[in-house]
Formats: structure tokens, sequence, C-alpha cells
């Protein structure tokens, strides 16, 4: 009934081909939906709220002295992925993790292509991503990147683009997982026509993933979660990641460090760690090596890595390849490592610390997306098309004073899904992150978080500027490609 | 386990316990009010709060032990620590950094108590709360039905176990108490009255403890209340039998070695309480033997933070 008016306005949409007509694979989902009224669609989403909100996966809206918390806005319309899709964004995620992962073993070690000046050696020296203590590392198994999101968006033409590669334990499974068990318990129907691919096992394959990398001897190994406590944004899932596998989760008090092995103060005593899963980053997991007032990490504990007496997911340093100016030569990297074309098309981007394609990026401010290199969560960033002349000149001269900072991309015309706003079902921009484990092999979980800009309009789906969340079905079908 | 994570799931435990306490207590007053067909000035509030062993913040902080001030500090007050609400609160942050160990169903219900409590924060009567109070102690044989019946039998239940009874032991004590304040300024507690039963009776019913009492003794006095809240050895909210049980777990805790600190502490409080008998009890004094038994419960908690969360 909602979605008898529903326009898709010339967008790509996730659901519908065209006004009134479902993609192939859709279709059992656009029944159904259509079968429920206004008033129960609402009636569902405001259950699916409560289920949220009673699991404690919620935040404090700022400044607010009653302590009233908050979940993050989640929409009950779930997104599609047809299998044939998701069987290319699989391969292409999987040749892209191959490829940087090389990547990131060269440039601490050999550094064979800047040597073969595949990529600029300036460019990987100025970032701020490139950590000198990393130089000469070998981690266990030769992965940096055990566990990753790689972030796409689709654009006007149906065809998938990576915007980043998220290569530093990026946070957001916990909502995929989450989600999945909120829509099992409020479209239980939509389960039996559908063969949506569970996401469930999540927890097996990653415990896989980390127990693979213990060292050598240590057959039973201590694997455990690192927090950086429970004021983290992300605490819920440390949490739930160590509740799924079944590990302790710790912080970096709770870890010693004697004679360059890692140990958890335990009420029997101090008992060896093998493998840390850790969410604190790079410049605080041991304020020996990097910042030295951080009170997150374990001191010592870099040494203790070096040595090989414990494994880190992921490794120190895999920042270099999620650099967003590094982001532009992806497609020469996987060709230099691999000998192949990529499969996942990377956006055309331009490198602002590059004179000619400054020039470019400084006379077309109006049309194109500038990203500064280090930031995410939707910061540092300029939407050309919806921006303000006075916003231009801003990043005109931000851009000028530091041009290693930024890079440029055209702005992609987002595709949308239908989104329950208020009463009705209206079309709102999304993206789509997919999580990566590797381990013995690079497993993608058939599934991903999909990212709703609730704005309408808003190309923007962070959480911290009004974005929201929807469950991702990824389809068994052999079927068309959306 | 991790000690920190062993010190949360202890005090989770405790918290959660004392909010249901907390809600007892209160409920022997509602008990009374009814059935002495007190009206609400007459009825005495002080005793609950002088029991609690907070009367010193109380009096600083309140001119009047009236209803509305003993329900608010009690039950919704942000600066005692002790209030249901902080309790609550408490038991939460200690669930939050422990959520890894224990069964989801308990993270979820503690939540649900926890946005209950905010949502009834404004209320100061008993009558408008007592749907709250009921669900409060209700929450507590959920929580440790879901203990026993989801929860592996490793230290994480051991602990929680532990000071779930250390807890109890404590909270029964204090409500024993009650009656002696109760009771005050006429200081002749153990005269039989003919409201005996009555008050007594509240006192049991408090703890669920009215039916199986009345199997044992038939009829309410005060002797053989303290007898059974103090040392039945079948009933599960008596002072003895919490402690055996907190003894057990420890010793599991330390598969038998009675050489740590907290088991040394321990043993010297449950052999304290094995041989006493409440003749010489109430001859003594039952107030005074409830001060130096609390004074003694302190020195186990002490001793368990020194011996395991403390590395």
């Amino acid at each position: 009934m909602a979605l008898e008016t529903y326009k898709t306005d010339g967008f790509y949409d996730e659901l519908f081909a065209s006004d009134g007509m479902a993609h192939l694979s859709a279709h059992p989902l656009v029944e159904q939906l259509d079968t429920l009224s206004r008033a129960e669609l609402k009636r569902r989403q405001k259950l699916a709220e409560d289920i949220l909100y009673q699991s404690g996966n919620t935040f404090n809206v700022y400044g607010d002295k009653k302590g009233t918390e908050k979940i993050l806005p989640f929409d009950i319309i779930p997104r599609m992925v047809s299998g044939a899709d998701w069987a290319k964004l699989e391969r292409g995620i999987a040749q892209r993790i191959t490829a940087l992962n090389l990547f990131i073993q060269d440039i601490y070690n050999d550094q064979k292509i800047l040597k073969d000046k595949v990529i600029p050696s300036e460019l990987i020296f100025s970032s701020a991503c490139y950590l000198k203590p990393c130089e000469g590392l070998k981690p266990p198994k030769g992965v940096w990147t055990h566990i990753s999101g790689t972030d796409f968006v689709r654009d006007g033409d149906g065809e998938f683009y990576v915007l980043e590669d998220n290569l530093r334990c990026p946070s957001g499974i916990s909502y995929v997982l989450e989600n999945r068990a909120v829509l099992k318990r409020i479209m239980p129907a939509a389960f039996h026509t559908l063969k949506i691919r569970p996401v469930s096992d999540y927890g097996d394959h990653l415990y896989k993933t980390l127990k693979h990398i213990a060292p050598d001897g240590r057959d039973d190994p201590n694997i455990i979660v690192l927090t950086p406590g429970i004021y983290n944004s992300a605490y819920f899932e440390h949490a739930y990641l160590a509740q799924q596998m079944g590990v302790p989760l710790a912080q970096g008090s709770d870890l010693v460090v004697e004679d360059d092995k890692v140990y958890m103060r335990t009420t029997a005593g101090l008992k060896r760690v093998d493998v840390i899963y850790r969410r604190i980053d790079d410049e605080f997991i041991d304020p020996q090596i990097f910042r030295k007032e951080s009170l997150l990490g374990v001191p010592g504990i870099m040494n203790a890595y070096r040595k090989g007496n414990v494994a880190l997911a992921n490794a120190p340093g895999t920042g270099i390849a999620d650099d967003k100016a590094i982001y532009a030569y992806v497609p020469k990297i996987i060709k230099y490592y691999l000998g192949e074309d990529a499969i996942a098309n990377n956006v055309p981007t331009y490198i602002c610390e590059d004179d000619k394609e400054r020039e470019y990026v400084l006379a077309n401010l109006d049309k194109l997306v500038v990203k500064a290199v280090n930031l995410s969560g939707g910061y540092g960033m300029l939407i050309g098309p919806k921006s303000t002349k006075a916003e231009q000149k801003e990043f005109a001269a931000l851009i000028k004073a530091r041009p290693r900072d930024y890079i440029a991309q055209p702005t992609l015309s987002l595709s949308r899904a239908p989104t329950l706003i208020g009463n009705s079902i209206e079309g709102r921009h999304v993206d789509f992150r997919p999580y990566s484990l590797y381990g013995e092999e690079i497993f993608t979980l058939p599934g991903g978080l999909t990212r709703v800009a609730l704005k309408k309009g808003s190309l923007v789906v962070n959480s911290s500027q009004g974005g929201g969340s929807k469950d991702t079905w990824v389809l068994e079908d052999e079927g068309e490609a959306n | 386990m991790l000690s920190r994570v062993a010190n949360s799931i202890y005090w989770m435990a405790r918290y959660l316990e004392r909010a249901d306490c907390v809600a007892r207590f209160i409920d022997v007053n509602t008990h009374l009010m009814l059935d002495l067909a007190l009206d609400q000035n007459a009825a005495q509030w002080y005793p609950l709060i002088a029991t609690s062993g907070d009367d010193e913040d109380f009096n600083q902080r309140y001119t009047q032990a009236d209803e509305r001030a003993v329900v608010r500090f009690m039950t919704f007050d942000q600066k005692n620590p002790n209030s249901i609400l902080q309790s609550i609160f408490r038991a939460r942050e200690n669930a939050r950094t422990v959520r890894e160990v224990i069964p989801v169903e308990m993270w979820e219900k503690i939540n649900e108590i926890y946005h209950l409590t905010q949502s009834q924060s404004r209320k100061r009567s008993v009558a408008d709360l007592q749907d709250y109070y009921r669900e409060i102690r209700q929450s507590g044989h959920l929580f440790t039905g879901l203990m026993h019946n989801t929860m592996s039998r490793d230290m994480g239940w051991q602990f929680a176990h532990m000071g779930q009874m250390l807890e109890r032991a404590d909270k029964t004590a204090r409500l024993l108490d009650v009656k002696y304040f109760l009771l005050l300024p006429h200081n002749d507690v153990w005269k039989d009255s003919a409201y005996d039963a009555v008050q007594w009776g509240a006192v049991l019913k408090s703890v669920n403890a009215l039916e199986m009492y009345r199997q044992q003794f038939h009829t309410i006095n005060y002797r053989d209340v303290t007898q059974f809240l103090l040392f039945s050895k079948a009933f599960p909210r008596s002072v003895q039998f919490c402690l055996e049980d907190a003894e057990a777990a420890l010793k599991t805790l330390t598969n038998g070695n009675g050489d740590s600190k907290a088991a040394r502490e321990m043993a010297t409080l449950c052999r304290t309480i094995r041989t006493s008998d409440t003749s010489h009890i109430i001859s003594t004094g039952l107030h005074e033997f409830i001060d130096i038994f609390q004074a003694n419960l302190n020195l186990v908690d002490e001793a368990i933070y020194e011996s395991y969360f403390e590395n």
C-alpha cells in the first residue's frame, strides 16, 4: 500500500527498476511490504526500535543531564543485493585486499613499488599514516589486514564503486548482526520466501581468523579483544564481539608485558595472551613507541609483537593503505602486485598535492567532492554541488595551505533505497560496507552495513551526521545483476 | 578470569541484590501501614533509614523523615550510593563491562529495569510506586533465575553468587534490625506486644519467608523469627544459609585452598554465626550482635578484594 506511490525520481533505486516496477530479485519483498498497512509498518518500526533500545546499544544524548539514551536510527525496510552483484563484489574485495596487503608488506620492507616509481615516494613518507616504527615488521603468516570493511556506493549507472578501504579495524559489524536479528523478529515471513544468506556465523569466522595467526607452538591460544573501555563509542561492539567468540574483553590496564610476552591479570595471577584483536588505534597501542601520553595501551606490547610472542589484528601501520591519496593508486597497486585489472571500480580521484590536478580541483570546487585524506565519519568534507560559495572559499584556502591533506572526486549520483519516513516510504541515499576477514583465506561476510542518509536529499550517511542503518540482504539467487 | 571482570561481576550481583533488598525494606513499612491501619502521618519511616546505615547522610540532607523523603532517599536519590536508582545504575555499569560473560537476557533485563527506574523517578508515594517495587522484586527473582539456569558454574558464576549471598546476608540482618528501631524510644524490643505478630509478620513477608516460617514455627514471635532469619539452615535468605553458600562459592574459587586472606576471613565469619545461638544473642542484644556481624562482613569483602581483584 505504502509503496504504490513510491517515486524513484530518476535515481538508481535498490529495490525498484522504475516507478511501480521492482527489480526481479526484490519482487517477493515488495509484495510482502505491499500487504502491510502504513499503520502496521509504523508498528513494526516502533517494535524494532524498542528491541534495539532494550539491547542497550545506545549512546548518551550529549549535554543531557538526565542520562537520556538513544539508539542509532534504524530503518526496517531492508536493502537487497542480488547474488550476481554480490559475486562480483566479493571477487573485487578479495582482489583489493590481497593487493593492499602485499602493498603494506612491501612499503614497510623492500619498497619495490617506490623504487619502480609506480607510486611517488613523497606521497608515502608525507602520510600521517606511515609509521616508521613499523619498518621491517613481518607479521605472522604475512597478513596485516585481518579485519577490514570496504565502503561502496552505487552510482547512477548501477555500478558499485569503492569509496574507501577501511583497513584499521573498522566498526559497524555489530550493527550488521543486530539489524539482522531484529528483522528476523519483525519480518519473519520474508525469510521464508527469499533465500537470504546468513550472517550469524561471523563470530566463528572471526575466531578462526584470529586463531590462524597465533604464535607458533601456541596450540590452544588465549585470544582476547582489547578495548579502550566503556566510554568508547564502539564499546558495545567490542563487548559484542568478545561475546560472539567467547573470549575475554580486556582493557589496556588488564594487560602487562614481561620478558617481551603479554600477560593478562586474572584472579589466579598472570596468564599469557597470544592473539589480540585490538580496537585501540595504532597511535595509542604502545606508549613506549607511539603516543607517550596514551593510557589506553600496553607499554612494551610492540616489542612483544616484533619478537613474535603475540599477534595483533590488525597489524599496526595498515593505515598507509587507506590514506585517501593512496586510494587513487589502488588500481595501479593491483596491477603491480597481481598483474590483474581491478575488478571493483575506483572513483576517479584528484590528488591536490599534484600541481595540475590541484588546479583542476580549485577551478571545479562546485562540482567535486573534496575529502581530507586522513579523516573519516563525514568530517572534513565538501560536497561541491550542495555547498555555498563561502564553504568553497574555505576549502580552497585549506587545500592551498595543505595540499597533501586533500583529494577530490566527481560527485556521484548515489543510489537510493525505499525508507520509512514518518508515515510514508521515500527514497533515501545509501552506501554499503561489507566486512572481510583475512586469515587462511579471504572471507567476506555475505551481508554488510547499509547506511542511509535520512535527511531528504542528503548524501552524507554517517551516523554523526544524521545517518541511520538498514539490514542488508544478500540473496542466494543466481539472478540478474541489478 | 580477568581480575577486573571478576570484580565487576561480583559487584553487579551485589548491586542487583541491594536494589531488590531496598525494595523489600520499603515493603515492610507498606505492610505495616496496611495491617495496622496506620494513616500516613502515623507511619514510622525513620527506622528504614536507621537500619540502612546511611542515617548520617540522610540527616544531613533531609529535615524530616516522612514518606516522601524516605521514598526519595531510598529509591531515587542520586546522591545516596545505596538508593535503588544508584544500585541499578551501578549494576548496569558493571554489567556493561562484563557483557561478554553474562547471558544476553540478563543484560537486557538490567537495561529494562534501569529505564523503568528512570521513568518512575519523579514519583514520591509508596502507593504510586507499588507496581514499580513489585517489578524490582520480581526482577530480583528473574536475575537469580537467569544466573542459575543459564550460566555455567565457572568462576564468573561463583563470584556473582558469592556477591549476591554476602549482600543478602547483610540485608537480612539489617531487616531484623528494623524492628529494633521501630520500637525505639521504648527500647523494649523483646516485650511481647499485641502487634508483635503483625510487625514480625511484615518482616517475614518482605523476604518471602512467611509461609516457610509458619511451616516450621506455626506462630509468630520474636525469638523464633530471629532464630529463623539468622540461623535457618534450610531457608535461602537466612543469614547462615547465605554465608554457607558464599563460603562454598569461595572454596570452589580457591580449589579448597584455605590459605587466601579471603578464605580465612570468611571462615572466621561463618564460625561466629555457627557458634552463636538465639538465647545468647537476645540476652546481649540483637542490635549489638548485628553491628558486630556487619563489621566482620566488611572485613570479608575487603579480603576478597585483596585476594582476587587487586592483582
